[in-house]
């Protein structure tokens, strides 16, 4: 590396420690910026992906109030992925492009939404669990060292901290209603327990980009610290439900004052990312069709602001001449 | 060619109520000027965060450079006779 | 009187919740992220007005019927909304034109029903305007965009605003309820209303350059709830499953 590089990187480094945060102006190291896009634009598609499995029950949703929350739910997914575009948008690539790598397979997403919702009561897990393990993630990522990254951040934890207690509510209902019901949230919580878990990432020794990530402070905790933080608040409100964890390993642990869990099927995880999940095929096909399809759409609109200026300019160049050609 | 198709992109600013300034709250893309306040009242103020919006497109917005960052800010920083605690007055004197 | 304010109710409702229902089919597959949330939103309106109105619906009826009774234990022929707004979605022509061959009759109907003899309902109208006079704003603008956009999109405007037509003569269409409504001061005047609504609709055809189909026979039916289109059967199966199949149960 040259001198004058390694100083700059240097330099950054210093700004980092001092824990201050860049902005999108400011110098940084192309790898710096290249694991940026990549986290930013995955965590995009994820809430763009994630409208899926949920939507898939918008329109069966149980009771009016459940289907306006549901729907609310679900428009804040599109509206965080929005932002989370705009501020890969700040590192100098456009949404376009990223589209187009997720719908070429290239860009991951998270593998939870490619398992699919098969009754109501996902709706409950997938809100309690699904949000609440993206909101362990999120509230760290509030502090992350990119601008633009830690802002989106903030607005989409304040937006989010209703989609978790909506999800537990509908579970609530579910688990002090008929057996019925009960039997539904507890089929909903075995099938979405392990994959939560997965969300994470894999464990600490397995993870290609923690290590770098925590020295430049885009993350700040690792993959198995915020795992356990999760299960550790998580049991509790299972119990409450009386549901039961589907892990028969699971214990509380004096000792390290954490719960200690089964061996996460990594087998599983690593099966999913490499797209032969349940839903992959699916998830990515509905998205490149809502593109496809509504291509037209956007270059009409496009044609008809281009059209609507062009006529605009002509009135300013020759303000009678439309007054001419009609009279 | 695909860059011609493509809506180009806004940045959205909000004013949360009356008496303060508008405050920067992201971007977004629009074919049109109206098309972006809509989207931005849509995406931007969907728990009324805002009583008025102004959009504007990204690319006419001029931005400083970093790396004038310290010849056009620092300059302000020994400027300590602009604050009103340079100046020592006897505590006697009040509303001041 | 009052079965006819109930069954006034159940169409004002019955509207805003089939189509607030037909738009959250969009949420996920919108053309474009910012049009999926805009969609979502008016959807959100719409639901949130079908749950106001049916809600009052069951008060005025007096047996003791919630929102999501009527919403979820009504089969086809009890329902009251016009034909056009359980129209399938279509392509998003199709989607646009719906919304607006609907919004500008709803403009016009809430504008109206802002003066009525009912409080309630008037109460109900004051807080929908706001939110139909955007619907509308929204729906025009997009009609004149895809309108007078591309060739492609003309086509398709076009093709939808030929298919939705003949659903439009319903919407003014006078029927018992309407003159009891409008006797007792409580709804509109669909005469004048259609006066206001088909100049509404030239216009933003002109602006669009779409040509108004002339001499279509007008569907009706759904209003009434005499003939419904085979699409409402399949948008209630889906609406009411799980109702159906634990009947009972809260949610």
């Amino acid at each position: 590396m040259d001198p004058k590089q390694k100083a700059l990187e240097a330099q950054f480094q210093a700004r980092i420690d001092a824990d201050e945060k860049i902005e999108p102006k400011d110098w940084m190291p192309d790898a710096y910026r290249k694991t940026l896009i990549r986290q930013i634009s995955q965590h995009a598609h994820s809430e763009v992906v994630g409208m899926l499995p949920e939507g898939n029950w918008v329109t069966r949703a149980p009771s009016l109030r459940r289907k306006v929350a549901l729907l609310a739910k679900i428009q804040d997914e599109a509206g965080h992925g929005l932002y989370l575009y705009g501020a890969a948008e700040t590192l100098g690539i456009d949404r376009e492009t990223l589209l187009e790598e997720l719908h070429a397979g290239a860009a991951k997403y998270s593998s939870i939404f490619n398992y699919p919702s098969l009754s109501w009561a996902d709706m409950g897990a997938i809100g309690w669990l699904v949000d609440g393990a993206a909101i362990m993630n999120q509230v760290m990522l509030t502090r992350t060292s990119y601008g633009p990254y830690a802002r989106a951040m903030v607005r989409i934890c304040k937006e989010e901290s209703f989609h978790q207690r909506q999800g537990y509510e509908i579970l609530l209902t579910l688990c002090r209603g008929t057996e019925a019901q009960k039997q539904m949230a507890q089929d909903s919580l075995n099938r979405w327990w392990w994959p939560a878990l997965m969300m994470f990432g894999p464990s600490d020794g397995a993870s290609t980009h923690t290590e770098q990530s925590m020295r430049w402070r885009i993350k700040r905790k690792t993959n198995d610290e915020l795992r356990q933080q999760f299960i550790d608040a998580t049991v509790p409100q299972a119990d409450y439900l009386g549901l039961t964890v589907p892990d028969p390993a699971l214990k509380w642990n004096d000792e390290r004052d954490h719960y200690d869990f089964g061996e996460i099927d990594w087998a599983e995880f690593w099966n999913v990312v490499k797209g032969n999940g349940p839903c992959n095929r699916e998830r990515l096909q509905a998205r490149v069709k809502a593109h496809e399809q509504g291509a037209w759409v956007r270059e009409a609109a496009m044609a008809y602001a281009e059209k609507r200026q062009q006529r605009q300019e002509e009135r300013n160049i020759n303000p009678r001449g439309l007054k001419n050609l009609a009279g | 060619m695909t860059d011609k198709k493509n809506w180009p992109l806004w940045e959205v600013f909000i004013r949360s109520k009356n008496g303060l300034s508008h405050k920067h709250a992201g971007s977004l893309h629009a074919a049109d000027a109206e098309m972006a306040i809509e989207n931005a009242r849509d995406v931007y103020t969907r728990r009324s965060e805002g009583v008025s919006i102004w959009v504007v497109e990204s690319r006419y917005i001029t931005a400083s450079s970093p790396n004038q960052a310290a010849s056009l800010f620092d300059p302000a920083d020994d400027k300590v006779y602009r604050h009103p605690t340079f100046y020592n007055l006897p505590d006697e004197v009040k509303h001041m | 009187m009052k079965q006819a304010f109930f069954e006034y109710l159940l169409r004002l409702g019955d509207n805003a919740l089939v189509l607030g229902h037909r738009l959250s089919e969009w949420c996920g597959h919108g053309p474009i992220l910012e049009q999926d949330i805009a969609m979502t939103n008016i959807a959100l309106d719409q639901v949130g007005q079908a749950r106001s109105l049916l809600q009052y619906a069951g008060q005025v009826e007096g047996s003791g019927r919630t929102e999501d009774n009527l919403a979820y234990l009504r089969d086809v022929g009890g329902y009251r909304n016009v034909l056009l707004v359980e129209q399938p979605n279509g392509d998003f022509a199709h989607t646009i034109t719906r919304q607006f061959l609907f919004d500008a009759f709803n403009y016009f109907q809430y504008e109206a029903l802002r003066h009525s003899r009912d409080e309630h309902l008037r109460a109900i109208s004051e807080k929908s305007i706001k939110e139909i006079t955007y619907h509308l704003r929204y729906s025009s603008e997009w009609m004149i965009r895809l309108g007078d956009g591309t060739e492609e999109s003309h086509q398709r405007m076009q093709a939808a605003l030929d298919d939705l037509w003949m659903y439009t003569g319903e919407l003014t269409e006078v029927t018992e309820v309407d003159e009891i409504m409008l006797d007792a001061g409580i709804g509109p005047g669909l005469h004048s209303i259609k006066g206001l609504y088909d100049e509404k609709v030239s216009a933003i055809l002109a602006e669009a350059t779409l040509q108004q189909p002339t001499g279509a026979w007008m569907q009706s039916g759904g209003k009434t709830g005499k003939m419904h289109s085979e699409h409402l059967g399949h948008l209630l199966a889906e609406l009411q499953f799980v109702q159906r199949a634990y009947p009972g149960m809260e949610w």
